[in-house]
């Protein structure tokens, strides 16, 4: 067994050549480009020129290379970072894959990303933990509109080099006029994507011209190989050199004797002895420990996972950020940020999300959407909706204030994702431009009459019950022998109709999935408001969409809310149809209708359950009234 | 006095794996690491200690035994289990053990899928977890290299390869639906030399039995199998004989390839494996048996 490793006593060579693995710099970079640009070939050729293939590999890649397009080693290279099955069968790659080598100067974790459209959310992943990305061009197709969507978005991400790798330029008989018209036009259009370096390097990945040594072929080309490029290129962003952020993770307390802090120094230099400041509380404290499990250290730089202890007792849990006083990151409520959205489900204003930022996690929502940019042409258009691969440019609101950074300035704390709030979900990936102040500037007025002296002027309690379920499951009539009922008990109700209320203050909402968003969200605030006032508040909307109807519980807040889900199947309302409503959806005169064309997401767990098909009106409106009346809404006083 | 303004590779590797073990028992209400003795889980447990460190490990740490391992892995088990404080939980599959399941009447691929795949099912649901801690590397295998680090699992703990949350800088969707789960990987950007690397420079324990000593073992389609202990079926013609051996990943030792070598200490089983030239899965018998054969365990469940 092993207790002291066996170590020979002379091994100055292996120390040596330790030194010099753990002295090598790392290179994470990407490549990326159009649907057989020939990405994986070319990262399947750099394992192999850097002898990483194995023989039992090589062994297993010949015999799989039969029908393929094969260089002169007769090997198909792209079979090498092809990982899924699926993706050898349709001959695609399909999901990001990290692939990782090493030449005597430089280690190198490179992430290859998907071509296909679909997939380009894929791409914005490699990218946000890239230093450079190789864009691949085929030379037979030039400037593609995949090739400015990816660059656009490595713009976005922040990637500062890049190089432009024109690939199969054997394929156009190693033409100079080809690459130099390909290269002119790439630089003009990344002139505006701020690319701190770009280099063009024509290359074939299949042959290996220009790959590691100059090709005999293009005695026209003066210009550097491709991996002594990656090799030397200077990338270091100077994360210690910025402002300090330590980020709070996770509380370490194994005892009552200590209390520490861990995380990741997220940019900057911690010392022992430091005053920190806490970003929500602005709480002072010093640092009196860095404390790791290989000893105390004086300081921590970026980069660095430790776990610091403060010289006195300061609320601070995971999500509180400590800077240094006088290099604060921001602290608001409300951002202005760009976001890839990466779900079939499009981004819609008004709904709430979770935000993901450092190790803070908070409810928040897109209040508006400024504009979407055409990543073809980067024009700005205006937009209702994000869907799947576009980029846009919003607010969002979150529900508390949270401490960040612009994105240029702090990488690590003005990046974000959103979450949705059922499927969980990673919707979307955003960049910080910058916060927005006038959240500060407004705050609540506060009267001394409140909500329970109103109520209690009224002798009830304030409720919302919130009716759903389709058209024509008897909602309007449920909540209207409710009403009447309390208002014959001397109870002060009211009813929101979906019907009335479009009728008015909705009046300029329509029916797509956006519209309905910001109709709940709207009622949701007025039945607030009646609440707030000492009103028994009944809204009857469809409410289709769950997310809705949480967000209206949360608009809520303290206000008891009680769901009611009149659960009558589509075949009965679609009989009944009063309004005849379901006629003219089945005729395609009415469109994004609920239940026809548009879908109605049946509550999960509402307090209340209806059964439209079997019960009277008068039986469910007896239920309900002996359910809420149970629970003690309005009668309990 | 100058100060270092970046940290070396194998620190910036360990930073980022502590941060993901941070990330793990801050989100999670019931996590587990699974420990299969290995090198890679020897780096993992390493890990888990510095992630934590004064606290001792705060969550129990899970092996798989399919009763089949090289023994000398149990015993290591146990030291480490005492000697780090860790809660150890030991899971064989019930029915498996009263089948009297054998790698060698059974074969490895119905050995793996019961005692392994479906042991470790049982043990998850048992235990309620809602994250389980890996060893995989990115490096190991092709489909590995596509894995997420926090990698969601559905209920029946299978992976959609095809509907992976994109994971972006270090930004960790932890977010799961009841009896879903995560597995997570630490390691993920570790190649197979930083953990020899990281294991030499942080005098990190591991089995004997990566070093090459005299052991018994017979041949077989090229693969040397060490005879551990007389459960042994031996074919017609086969005799155990004692050859300089040593093991590059530990598992059950009836489907655990030797190899020849005399590498019989760490700087030598680095050298050795810098001149290799093949890969280290290949020893692993379950990969063998189909193309794509990893990728389909994993969507059934396997690690």
């Amino acid at each position: 067994m092993n207790a002291a490793a066996p170590i020979r006593s002379a091994d100055n060579d292996l120390d040596l050549w330790l030194a010099q693995q753990t002295g090598k710099t790392l290179l994470r970079f990407l490549t990326c480009g159009s649907v057989d640009d020939g990405k994986s070939t070319l990262i399947g050729r750099l394992l192999y020129d850097s002898q990483l293939i194995l023989d039992d590999q090589l062994a297993s890649l010949r015999k799989e290379s039969h029908n393929r397009t094969v260089g002169d080693e007769g090997i198909d290279f792209s079979l090498l970072v092809d990982g899924l099955t699926a993706e050898r069968e349709q001959g695609i790659t399909i999901d990001v894959a990290y692939r990782f080598f090493s030449t005597d100067k430089r280690k190198f974790i490179v992430a290859d990303t998907p071509g296909h459209e679909q997939y380009t959310r894929n791409m914005a992943t490699g990218a946000s933990n890239a230093d450079l990305a190789i864009v691949l061009i085929d030379a037979r197709k030039g400037v593609l509109t995949q090739t400015r969507r990816h660059s656009f978005i490595l713009s976005l991400i922040g990637v500062k080099h890049v190089v432009l790798a024109v690939n199969k330029i054997d394929l156009v008989g190693y033409d100079a006029a080809t690459f130099n018209a390909i290269e002119a036009e790439y630089r003009d259009f990344a002139k505006t994507l701020g690319f701190e370096t770009l280099a063009a390097i024509p290359v074939s990945a299949l042959r290996g011209d220009n790959i590691l040594a100059p090709s005999a072929a293009m005695p026209w080309y003066t210009g550097p190989q491709l991996v002594p490029y990656l090799e030397t290129i200077e990338v270091a962003s100077d994360r210690t050199a910025k402002p300090m952020r330590f980020p709070v993770q996770w509380v370490n307390r194994p005892n009552l004797d200590f209390r520490g802090f861990s995380g990741t120094v997220a940019s900057g230099t911690v010392k022992v002895g430091d005053d920190v400041l806490i970003a929500a509380s602005r709480k002072p404290a010093k640092v009196t420990r860095i404390v790791t499990m290989d000893g105390d250290l004086e300081h921590a730089i970026a980069g660095q996972a430790v776990t610091l202890v403060l010289d006195r007792e300061v609320d601070i849990s995971r999500g509180d950020v400590l800077s240094h006083p006088g290099e604060t990151p921001e602290f608001s409520n409300q951002f202005q940020a760009r976001m890839v959205w990466m779900s079939d489900e499009p981004a819609l204003p008004g709904r709430s999300y979770l935000l993901k930022i450092g190790t803070q996690l908070i409810p928040a929502a897109i209040t508006d959407l400024k504009f979407r940019t055409n990543v073809n042409t980067l024009e700005q258009s205006a937009a209702k909706t994000l869907e799947l691969n576009e980029v846009g440019t919003l607010t969002i609101a979150t529900d508390k204030a949270i401490a960040f950074d612009s994105y240029a300035s702090n990488g690590l704390t003005g990046a974000f994702i959103l979450i949705d709030r059922i499927s969980n979900a990673t919707l979307g990936a955003g960049v910080i431009d910058f916060g927005l102040r006038r959240a500060q500037n407004l705050s609540w007025q506060s009267f001394d009459v409140n909500r329970d002296v109103r109520a209690a002027i009224k002798g009830q309690q304030p409720a919302i019950v919130w009716f759903t379920g389709l058209s024509g499951s008897g909602k309007s009539t449920v909540a209207n022998l409710m009403e009447k009922r309390l208002a014959a008990e001397g109870r002060h109700a009211y009813i929101l109709d979906g019907d009335n209320v479009r009728h008015g203050l909705n009046k300029d909402l329509g029916f797509t999935d956006e519209a309905r968003v910001e109709n709940i969200r709207r009622v949701s605030e007025v039945a607030k408001l009646m609440a707030d006032a000492g009103l028994i508040v009944i809204v009857s909307f469809i409410s289709p969409f769950r997310n809705e109807r949480r967000l209206a519980r949360e608009i809520a807040g303290d206000i008891q809310f009680t769901e009611v889900f009149v659960d009558t199947p589509l075949e009965v309302c679609e009989a009944r149809d009063p309004k005849g409503l379901y006629a003219r959806a089945r005729r395609g005169e009415i469109k994004n209708f609920t239940g026809i064309d548009s879908p109605f997401e049946a509550p999960e767990n509402p307090e209340i359950v209806l059964h439209g098909a079997v019960e009277t009106p008068e039986q469910m409106a007896e239920q309900l009234y002996a359910q809420i009346f149970g629970w003690g809404l309005g009668y309990t006083i | 006095m100058t100060e270092p303004t970046s940290l070396s590779h194998l620190k910036a590797l360990e930073s980022e794996s502590i941060e993901i073990f941070r990330e793990v028992a801050a989100s999670f209400e019931r996590p587990v690491m699974m420990y299969s003795i290995g090198k890679d889980s020897s780096v993992l447990l390493h890990l888990a200690r510095k992630a934590f460190f004064p606290s001792r490990v705060p969550f129990p740490v899970l092996h798989i035994d399919t009763k089949w391992k090289f023994r000398e892995m149990i015993e290591f088990r146990d030291r480490m289990a005492r000697e780090h404080d860790l809660n150890l939980i030991v899971h064989t599959n019930p029915e498996g053990l009263a089948a009297g399941i054998n790698p060698f009447v059974h074969g490895s691929a119905v050995h793996t899928d019961i005692m392994k795949t479906q042991a470790l099912r049982q043990a998850l649901n048992a235990g309620k977890y809602d994250a389980a801690i890996g060893g995989a590397r990115r490096d190991e295998e092709k489909s590995r290299a596509k894995e997420r680090i926090f990698s969601h699992r559905n209920a029946q703990h299978a992976w959609d390869p095809k509907n992976q949350r994109p994971e972006l800088w270090r930004i960790f969707n932890t977010r799961l639906a009841p009896g879903e789960s995560m597995r997570v990987f630490p390691i993920s950007n570790w190649t197979e030399l930083d953990v020899w690397t990281y294991i030499y420079a942080e005098g990190i324990p591991i089995p004997d039995l990566y070093f090459a000593r005299p052991r018994p073992v017979v041949e077989r389609s090229g693969t040397l199998i060490m005879v551990d202990d007389d459960r042994f079926q031996f074919e017609p013609g086969e005799t155990p004989r004692d050859e300089m051996v040593r093991f590059r990943t530990l598992g059950c030792y009836p489907l655990s390839g030797g190899i020849r070598s005399t590498a019989a200490d760490l700087p030598s089983i680095i050298m050795e494996m810098q001149a290799s030239r093949t890969s280290e899965r290949e020893g692993r018998l379950i990969d063998s048996d189909s193309v794509g054969s990893m990728e389909k365990k994993k969507q059934e469940g396997y690690f």
